[in-house]
């Protein structure tokens, strides 16, 4: 079996060596009750021809996103990586190595761990940023647990905009850590009124942008009202490159700032893996979650790199921990970091825009499509339409027509009341063509 | 008698193949991009009042530059792919190359979670696929695939523990979770998380699981059982079943820690050993790369006590084909909720199914029987020099304490750091708790017995120098790495933890 | 007053109605270089064995427990810049804070200095 080094002679020889008769020696302390002579009731094992074969007859059922006209974004983000970025993340030392508990043969790790929190520092306009965490909406829900931890109460006030799973992950979270919430109504347009929801109990408010709907903003007042009344701010943005033209949460004033990372340096890879983002503010860095990368020197005086401030984590304070977080997302952080590098500020600006510019042009289209209304004033790379009919059966009859033509509401939002809005993205992946396309088969579709 | 390393300074403080390199920040500029982006096209801006107030002060590189830098930092690293990595509990088993293939045909890296149904079946295929071979190796009948890391695996088994306790209206008084006092820090972190009070087990002088202890422990009160098998000392559980037993008949769960399946994966069954709820680790026992930290995956196997709280989202059998249920509604049964946006971690289902079809049910057997091997040859042939502190053949990983070197004048910290300038990642050090000074050795079945013998040669001239004396050896190590030991204490009290330009540390100033 | 001491390392000394509570110097070269402590702030109430503060080290995080009862007073502001202070005089300025005893008789059940240097060859 070719990941098996041992003969059989090896084998032998080491049992010999060990002592024991045979290998079923070593399991004896396995109960009776619990042995199992045979193998399990699977197949036997390939070699990689069959392998490849059968997973490229499923991977061969999917429609993916480069071959058709493609418009789906709430909250995950079809962009070009690349070509380099896949190269880098595929490098041995990078692929196979573990958690950089041993710094001074992990050198290559830490340091653009260091590179991704000034990264993800600058971009989101916070002085301190974490060495990643699973995703957006898990970094989202522990932000709000660090919330409570920093103001020591037990309550969190939601924007009805976020991302149906952020609130269902946030959701789950309390409930089972015995926090409350207090949820706005969800709505695809308008003013919304979180401050009314605030009461003595609150640790913090939630809100998204872009939000789910599509829709930014500017929350600067709402910082400076939310913290009036002794809570704390969180921002969170699913669409990284909106950080590349849209003022930065910390600018707003933002006490912490959550994020999707996935379209720097990620493919869409059908949800997973991602990489989650998480900045602070400097006065609150003891009460952060995941792993944290800082600078220092070594024996000799040279610069050097460690994770540091690890007394916050599961490993040293156990059930006192600010989290029971282990793993962060390495290789995407690293995949992140590459992309980002490549692009610099200037390149990211000009990719922002030109994701800005191709949403406006499918804003154009569609609006002149007979029926559809667009829904969102202002946005950045996404927005909402309000269809004469179910968005859900449109998207389908699009996707028979070989178009993915954006996520309706009632994917993830069935009780809201919102079955005739679509959200549909645009980004630099987008040309001219997919756009007329687009537009074609709605209309052929509504009519 | 020591040897002198060529001391020979050079002007770019490069030692030849070991190349210095400085952050982006220092090195790129504003002006500099590695991407060649399509022009603007010009549109009527739709941003509100929202627009970017200045430039993002990032410096970009070109590509030769970035891939140089990148290249140049990952030479740092070490890895599996490089040599031995015998920490224990991690299990560093090679990752195979063709898992990388796969995930990356586009049919899998190139969908969107939310796109309709009807045009992903084959990525449903796979997941469900997955579930069947995670569900037949573990004897149990439900999965829950969407834990994004270990950790985050145990949240769900603990969650949907109680979320079973709450529906039997016992939430109340079931507060306390017994956790043995070995257990890895991610249990009673978890338990914690949740609100229970975690109340620690006691070990014999096996180094396993005290029963007369744990039996006096039970209670009305008692929620669950966190327990790792085999245990975070190597060693299997002998009293297992009846701990699972004795624990059911007081009306409480076990939560199995599933780090060390490796030891036991296609040999024995949690399912046959009482287990409600088990995460399996798919970067340890399935061979997803660790990629320096992450990504995880932490599918959960659940029993039919907890089945029913399985959480969102999950694959199940439709009239049309498959379906992913993603909300409470669409549910059969009564989701405990949602714990991560989107499916989970599919970049990982496919690595670790890749590696399943090509072990397969014989392949995966051997695996675990080569794991236990390799580890008890690693026992036999140091514990005459070392010293372990339990009697017996261990599991997958073999460990031993620092008594041996109690008249030396080293500890596990030195002896660790001289085992990099000798080529070795380092064992896991300190862990578990339980044992003074722990050295935990795990090599996986992906390791030759030749790499092996060379491992242990090399252990037995580091005892040997330890206890002659060779504390210089110790003490200064590492002297050949790419850096010595580092400042943890200064990086603790002074935290840097983004690069500022001179002129931003100036203005702070 | 002399110094009264606990099974947990901590000292206590009195004088007149305020009493001081730091870790020994035993305490601190066990923890290694200490890099952060978390000190109560005033007016908290504890019970004997309380968690009252925590001192961290590159590695470990240790509670500090009350050893008796009462209400604090102050914490040790230097050491939230200083925490190496801890390491340098654990018994005098390394003090983590100060509290009014609700009940004097709790410092009978303590341990004096000899008691405390006999406990601690013990250990070792």
């Amino acid at each position: 079996m070719r990941y098996l080094p041992l003969t059989d002679a090896d084998r032998q020889s080491m049992l010999a060596n060990i002592g024991a008769a045979n290998i079923d020696d070593l399991f004896v302390d396995v109960p009776e009750a619990a042995r199992r002579d045979g193998t399990v009731d699977l197949p036997r094992h390939q070699g990689e021809m069959q392998v490849e074969r059968q997973l490229s007859a499923m991977a061969g059922k999917n429609m993916t996103a480069s071959t058709v006209p493609f418009f789906c974004g709430a909250g995950a983000y079809k962009h070009h990586v690349p070509a380099t970025v896949d190269h880098i993340i595929q490098r041995s030392e990078f692929l196979t190595s573990y958690t950089p508990y041993q710094p001074e043969i992990t050198q290559g790790t830490l340091q653009y761990l260091f590179e991704f929190q000034t990264q993800v520092s600058e971009l989101t306009g916070m002085p301190v940023a974490n060495a990643s965490m699973y995703d957006g909406s898990t970094a989202t829900a522990e932000a709000v647990l660090m919330a409570h931890r920093v103001t020591r109460k037990s309550r969190a006030v939601l924007s009805g905009r976020l991302h149906p799973h952020y609130t269902a992950v946030i959701e789950n979270l309390s409930e089972m850590g015995g926090f409350a919430l207090a949820r706005a109504d969800m709505s695809p347009a308008g003013a919304e009124d979180l401050l009314a929801l605030i009461d003595d109990d609150t640790s913090c408010v939630v809100v998204q942008n872009p939000d789910f709907f599509g829709n930014v903003a500017d929350f600067t007042k709402l910082a400076a009202a939310v913290q009036d009344k002794g809570c704390l701010l969180i921002v969170a943005v699913p669409e990284v490159i909106s950080l590349g033209l849209l003022k930065r949460p910390g600018d707003m004033g933002a006490d912490i700032v959550t994020g999707e990372g996935q379209s720097l340096g990620g493919g869409l890879n059908f949800g997973g893996p991602y990489v989650g983002l998480f900045a602070a503010r400097d006065k609150h860095i003891r009460q952060m979650p995941g792993r944290l990368c800082g600078e220092t020197v070594d024996a000799d005086g040279q610069r050097g790199f460690v994770l540091t401030l690890s007394t916050r984590e599961q490993h040293i304070r156990r059930d006192k921990a600010t989290s029971n977080i282990c793993t962060n997302s390495g290789l995407c952080s690293l995949a992140f970091t590459a992309h980002m590098t490549l692009l610099g500020g200037k390149g990211m600006r000009q990719l922002a825009e030109l994701n800005h510019a191709r949403a406006v042009q499918l804003a154009d289209a569609l609006a002149a499509v007979k029926g559809v209304e667009v829904l969102s004033d202002a946005f950045f790379n996404e927005f909402s339409l309000r269809l004469p009919t179910n968005a859900a059966q449109t998207v389908n009859a699009l996707a028979d027509k070989g178009v993915l033509g954006g996520v309706p509401v009632s994917r993830l939002a069935p009780d809201a009341g919102l079955d005739d809005v679509l959200i549909v993205a645009a980004t630099e992946a987008n040309t001219e063509n997919d756009i007329a396309a687009f537009a074609t088969a709605l209309t052929e579709v509504l009519s | 008698m020591t040897q002198k390393m060529s001391e020979k300074k050079t002007f770019t403080g490069n030692r030849g193949l070991q190349l210095e390199e400085a952050l982006i920040f220092e090195i790129g500029s504003y002006d500099n991009c590695g991407v060649d982006l399509e022009d603007v096209p010009p549109v009527e801006s739709r941003l509100g009042a929202c627009a970017a107030q200045c430039d993002i002060d990032l410096p970009g590189l070109s590509e030769p530059e970035a891939m140089r830098h990148f290249v140049r930092l990952s030479q740092k690293n070490h890895a599996i792919d490089a040599g031995l990595y015998p920490l224990g509990s991690c299990t560093m088993k090679h990752n195979p190359r063709l898992n990388e293939k796969m995930t990356r045909l586009p049919g899998f890296s190139d969908i969107h979670p939310l796109q309709p149904q009807a045009t992903v079946q084959g990525a449903l295929e796979l997941m469900d696929e997955l579930a069947h071979w995670l569900k037949t190796l573990t004897g149990m009948p439900e999965v829950a695939l969407s834990p994004k890391a270990g950790a985050h695996g145990e949240l769900c088994g603990m969650m949907a523990i109680r979320a079973a306790i709450e529906a039997k209206g016992e939430l109340a008084t079931r507060t306390r979770v017994l956790v043995p006092e070995s257990a890895h820090g991610t249990n009673p972190a978890t338990a914690a998380l949740l609100g229970f009070k975690v109340d620690g087990i006691p070990a014999d002088a096996s180094g396993r699981v005290d029963l007369a202890a744990f039996k006096e422990k039970l209670g009305d009160d008692v929620a669950a059982i966190m327990l790792t098998n085999p245990n975070t000392c190597g060693l299997f559980e002998r009293d297992i079943i009846e701990i699972a037993d004795a624990l059911h008949e007081a009306g409480g769960y076990f939560y199995c820690d599933g780090a060390n399946f490796n030891a036991i994966v296609g040999r024995v069954r949690p399912g046959d050993l009482g287990v409600d709820a088990m995460h399996i680790n798919l970067h340890k026992t399935f061979s997803t790369p660790h990629g320096g930290g992450g990504p995880g995956s932490g599918p959960t196997v659940l029993s039919e006590r907890l089945a029913p709280f399985a959480p969102l989202p999950y694959v199940e059998k439709g009239a049309d084909g498959l379906r992913l249920v993603e909300n409470n509604g669409d549910a059969a049964h009564q989701p405990f909720g949602r714990m991560v946006a989107f499916h989970g971690q599919m970049g990982m289902y496919v690595r670790a199914l890749s590696y399943m079809m090509s072990h397969g049910a014989d392949g995966l057997r051997q695996v675990a029987e080569d794991a236990v091997l390799n580890a008890n040859y690693i026992l036999a042939s140091l514990k005459d020099v070392m010293s372990a502190p339990f009697e017996g053949p261990c599991m997958h990983e073999a460990l031993f304490d620092d008594s041996w070197m109690k008249d030396t004048d080293i500890d596990t910290l030195d002896f660790a750091k001289a085992m990099i300038d000798e080529g070795y990642h380092p064992m896991t050090m300190y862990f578990p708790l339980v044992v003074h000074g722990a050295m935990l050795i795990e090599p996986t079945e992906t390791e030759s017995k030749a790499a092996l013998d060379l491992f242990i040669a090399t252990m037995r001239d580091l005892v040997r120098g330890a206890k002659e004396g060779e504390t210089d050896r110790f003490k200064n190590a590492p002297e050949l790495a790419p850096r010595r030991r580092l400042d943890e204490t200064l990086a603790a009290r002074s935290p840097v933890l983004r690069w500022q330009s001179p002129e931003a540390k100036q203005a702070a100033e | 007053m002399s110094k009264k001491f606990t099974k947990d390392h901590e000292w206590i000394s009195l004088d007149g109605e305020v009493a001081t509570v730091g870790i020994t110097d035993y305490a601190q070269a066990q923890l290694g270089d200490v890099v952060f402590v978390e000190v109560p702030e005033a007016g908290r109430q504890v019970s004997k064995g309380d968690d009252a503060a925590v001192v961290e080290s590159v590695k470990a995080a240790s509670e500090v427990y009350a050893p008796v009862s009462g209400e604090v007073v102050e914490g040790n502001g230097a050491l939230e810049g200083n925490p190496a202070l801890v390491n340098e005089d654990a018994d005098e300025s390394g003090w983590f804070f100060k509290m009014k005893l609700a009940d004097a008789g709790e410092l009978d059940g303590l341990m004096d200095e000899a008691a405390y240097a006999a406990y601690v060859k013990e250990l070792d």
